[in-house]
């Protein structure tokens, strides 16, 4: 169907625009990546991604501690969803991504007014005697924003693989004589893998690559690439070609994370998102 | 005995994850009654704030911006991406291979390369004089980013459905004597609409909300992220606030209404297949 | 030098019976009940012309009509018909990025000294056209002929001031008089720094007792691995966000600008400031035309409106930082206009410094030895990137690996 030669050609004007507007740009990075401000090839601004190797570790930590505790809190929100009845699944979906609409700095800033040493969760503390507990400016507020903004990331895909399982299924392990435990491990682990893989990598790649999750709540003593990569572009430290070597190392990371996905079948990766 | 409590346990978990979704919103809302322009303090309740903002002119044109490009590039891109959508599919498997890989691009990498390169990209073209003594950075830099992230989302949305489409519909279509293009507006169009609104929506939250590919090629030009990015540098007026309530509020509006209608649409089905099955 | 010669001259001018009368007050332009400017300029020549000035400044740098405030911009927008594009930055190395990458093209900026200098010599800004801007003859002899622009061919200053100290008195023992105070460990967690290479560099240098002007490259590295032992004691590295930080009494002390800090101090009382006494930084924050800018003459407008006294009056007001205008200073309320804090005495002013234009070499060295100062961390952590790394590699090959078999398996 529909594939005649000629409808080929309405594809056309996406095609240069993906060539000008996606392929050109990858190669501008690579080639500021790979030349100094003369514009003579070098390899130094590669060897200088070293001496920030400390942030590079700080960002791939915290994003993976809040891929995990994402996947640990949505996991069971995902599965109870499915379950729920078409016209309740329709409206709790939505109430899920109500946030997302909401601007997501303005969150972020919310959550300053929390965790601060005078913020809200401490003058809660302070009334039953407790606290206050030193929050904001640390690594764990880092990992909450994440946690927090990349959520719903997390929810929809494992929702999605979910609702493909046939209540029925669960049963029969159940008969079988599976426990929970059990049926959990064999049975909806392995049937909501697409999702569990969507969800980490729509969770990890923006939080390895956030700033201003970090520049929030971390304090900006914080820093991650993303920090890195804005301090040389639009910040401190002008040095496009610098940016745009970590931009490529940051790029390089992020394939490799997708190299867990990839390895799912594409047609089923497709159906979730 | 066992399952009600384990509903109970399952009620009670949905409720703390999403007390934990909300719970910064509600503390957004609430501050944007309070008498004091301050984060910290909570002095007294007032309506001031959504007075002050229509008065706002920052705030309002910064939301103005965004609201039209969301708009404008929804739409641009829900067509040319609807357009390659086709065109792809009519194509060998190894270069559909090709092109859903490289349109995959902007989906998985970090924004901020995304914006960066594509900053990186304009700063070239401003220099080889393209874009006049104003520079090349505004409206059309801002537009052309955003056509270039939502695209990629319209592809996905849609490539699926047209794949599952039935074929034989078309084929059919044809048989009776439909030229192609009738066919395609009056067949294939038709079953995809539903993916292609919803690839919209996607396309409208995205862009609406995004702020780091804005941030690197706006210009000086301000969407509403962005200026909500100057003000939480410093102090954020509650008037921001009053907005983001009253967004709030429209969108809660709208899933309620939506839902309400669509339920009341399953009912009426549910009552027609009943009366349907009475009556057989 | 030119630091003593603007503090005997402040100094006459508190013995100066106010002499400037009002000169003329018909011909004034009266725009709205504030705001009123100088009769003899031709303020709508533009007006029909449709022309948009994208004015990029400091943020909270200038009275937006905010708390009761005078609007300023939008009453130039009245006066003159030229639409203003306001936006703002919060650092001058932001600034420079932002134009250097050609990322924007603004019609009138706001840089520092040292920035004004580095504008210069990298050909970015525009010659001013005096003729345009007859208010120059408003500001203080003693704030024009800088280093940076000994003739000010590119600048018209706008405001000035000193970096100081500023401590929530309810959190701290006995007041800080030195900057040491934010490297005392009795405040752990309780400091804020600036977040700008900088301003940062100088508080370590005059702590050291060094010029805030580095000589050598040594002397960087030196100055920024105190900057490196202070992290363990910062809470966090701000700018605009010391506002509610401070005032909310998140920290004890944090570093800033005085006018700020005057703002700070209005909003909670419990707040005090101080110059420390190894020395604080003198700046001159300046107006300046982009060589880029395609309406000069109106960018030039602008300037000179900002130069009005109503104008200089409200923004003065509004802001807390010290005038250049000498007209304004003398209609200031009594307690702004002898606090020690906007216009500080001899002692202060003697040990005051000026930032001047790095050479590249050093500027460079400061620049990547901030960005690593503020990804330094104690715990160490970077064998994690190599486990990463070989992790990652490890499982992407074990998935070639699969579907190379995998492939195998479907052939046969």
């Amino acid at each position: 169907m529909l594939r005649s030669k000629a409808s080929r050609w309405v594809a056309a004007p996406y095609l240069v625009w993906m060539a000008i507007f996606i392929v050109v740009p990858l190669f501008i990075v690579i080639w500021y990546a790979l030349t100094n401000a003369d514009g003579a090839f070098t390899l130094q601004n590669l060897a200088e991604i070293g001496r920030y190797s400390s942030v590079f570790a700080r960002s791939l930590l915290l994003a993976a501690e809040a891929t995990i505790i994402c996947l640990i809190l949505a996991f069971p929100v995902g599965y109870f969803l499915s379950r729920l009845r078409a016209n309740k699944q329709h409206i709790m979906l939505m109430l899920v991504m109500l946030p997302m609409w909401m601007n997501f700095l303005l969150r972020t800033y919310a959550w300053m007014t929390l965790l601060e040493k005078n913020g809200l969760i401490n003058k809660l503390l302070g009334l039953i005697g407790l606290g206050p507990l030193n929050m904001i400016n640390t690594s764990g507020a880092v990992v909450l924003g994440m946690v927090y903004n990349y959520l719903p990331y997390m929810i929809l895909p494992l929702y999605t693989a979910m609702t493909k399982i046939d209540d029925s299924i669960i049963e029969a392990a159940q008969d079988l004589g599976c426990s929970t435990f059990q049926t959990l491990l064999r049975v909806l682990i392995p049937l909501s893998k697409p999702g569990i893989a969507t969800g980490i990598t729509m969770v990890f790649v923006p939080a390895v690559s956030t700033f201003i999750i970090s520049r929030m709540l971390g304090g900006g003593s914080n820093l991650l690439i993303g920090d890195l990569i804005e301090l040389q572009f639009l910040g401190n430290s002008y040095n496009l070609n610098l940016g745009s070597a970590m931009s490529l190392a940051l790029m390089v990371i992020v394939l490799l994370c997708m190299s867990f996905t990839s390895s799912f079948d594409e047609e089923e990766m497709e159906g979730v998102m | 005995m066992k399952t009600q409590n384990k509903r109970l346990l399952q009620r009670a978990y949905i409720v703390l994850i999403f007390g934990f979704m909300y719970l910064p919103i509600a503390v957004l809302i609430a501050y944007s009654f309070n008498e004091n322009k301050s984060r910290t303090v909570f002095s007294g309740f007032t309506l001031d704030w959504y007075r002050s903002l229509f008065h706002n002119e920052m705030i309002l044109s910064a939301l103005g911006l965004s609201l039209v490009l969301a708009l404008v590039s929804s739409v641009l891109a829900t067509v040319l991406g609807t357009l390659a959508t086709i065109g792809i599919h009519s194509m060998s498997r190894r270069t559909q291979l090709i092109v859903n890989n490289i349109s995959y691009v902007p989906v998985v990498n970090p924004e901020i390369i995304t914006g960066v390169s594509l900053m990186l990209l304009f700063v070239l073209l401003q220099k080889a004089g393209i874009g006049g003594e104003g520079g090349i950075f505004g409206w059309f830099t801002l537009l052309i980013a955003h056509i270039t992230f939502n695209v990629p989302y319209v592809i996905f949305n849609v490539g699926p459905k047209l794949r599952q489409l039935d074929s034989s519909l078309y084929n059919a279509a044809l048989d009776l004597g439909c030229t192609p293009r009738q066919a395609f507006f009056k067949v294939i169009m038709p079953q995809l609409t539903p993916a292609i609104l919803s690839a919209f929506l996607i396309c409208l939250t995205y862009s609406i909300d995004d702020f780091m590919i804005s941030y690197f090629n706006c210009g000086t030009m301000q969407t509403l992220p962005i200026a909500i990015y100057s003000m939480t540098r410093k102090k954020v007026s509650p008037e921001i606030n009053a907005l983001s309530a009253i967004i709030f509020l429209v969108i809660l509006a709208i899933i309620l209404i939506s839902n309400h209608m669509d339920s009341r649409a399953y009912r009426r089905n549910q009552a027609a297949i009943r009366k349907g099955a009475a009556e057989v | 030098m030119q630091l003593k010669r603007l503090c005997t001259l402040g100094a006459a001018f508190l013995l100066l019976p106010v002499c400037a009368t009002p000169a003329l007050a018909a011909e004034e332009i009266v725009v709205n009940e504030d705001i009123s400017v100088s009769g003899d300029y031709d303020w709508t020549r533009f007006a029909n012309d449709n022309i948009t000035l994208n004015v990029y400044n400091w943020g909270l740098y200038i009275s937006d009509g905010s708390d009761d405030s005078v609007d300023v911009v939008s009453a130039f927008e009245e006066l003159t018909g030229i639409k203003v594009n306001y936006t703002t930055f919060d650092s001058n190395e932001s600034l420079y990025a932002k134009m250097k990458s050609g990322g924007a093209s603004y019609d009138v900026i706001f840089p520092s000294d040292y920035m004004v200098g580095k504008l210069i010599e990298e050909g970015m800004l525009a010659p001013l056209d005096y003729d345009n801007i007859p208010n120059i003859s408003a500001i203080g002899e003693e704030y024009l002929g800088w280093d940076f622009d000994p003739d000010n061919t590119y600048s018209v200053p706008y405001m000035w001031g000193t970096t100081g100290l500023i401590y929530n008195t309810t959190m701290v023992d006995e007041a800080p008089t030195s900057w040491s105070a934010l490297w005392d460990v009795q405040y752990a967690g309780n400091v804020l720094m600036f977040n700008n290479s900088r301003d940062a560099y100088a508080i370590a240098a005059k702590r050291a007792g060094l010029s805030l002007n580095p000589s050598s490259v040594e002397e960087v590295d030196q100055v920024m691995q105190d900057l490196q032992d202070q992290k363990s004691i910062v809470q966090a590295y701000v700018m605009d966000e010391i506002f509610d930080k401070m005032e909310g009494g998140e920290a004890a002390m944090a570093p800033y600008y005085a006018g700020d800090a005057l703002t700070m101090i209005e909003d909670n009382p419990d707040l005090a400031f101080v110059h420390p006494e190894e020395g604080v930084n003198f700046f001159v924050d300046s107006m300046c035309i982009p060589s880029t800018c395609k309406n000069k003459e109106a960018a030039e407008m602008f300037i000179n409106y900002m130069c009005e006294t109503s104008v200089g009056y409200a923004n003065c007001d509004y802001i807390g930082y010290s005038t250049p205008i000498t007209a304004v200073w003398e209609m200031l309320d009594d307690d702004l206009k002898y606090s020690p804090i906007a216009y500080p005495g001899e002692d202060v002013m003697s040990k005051a410094e000026v930032f001047v234009t790095l050479p590249d070499e050093i500027n460079a060295e400061m620049d990547s030895q901030w960005s690593q100062m503020k990804s330094y961390d104690e715990s160490g952590g970077s064998w994690m990137v190599v486990i990463f790394l070989l992790g990652a590699v490890a499982l992407s090959g074990f998935n070639i690996w699969r579907k190379l078999r995998k492939k195998m398996r479907d052939n046969y």
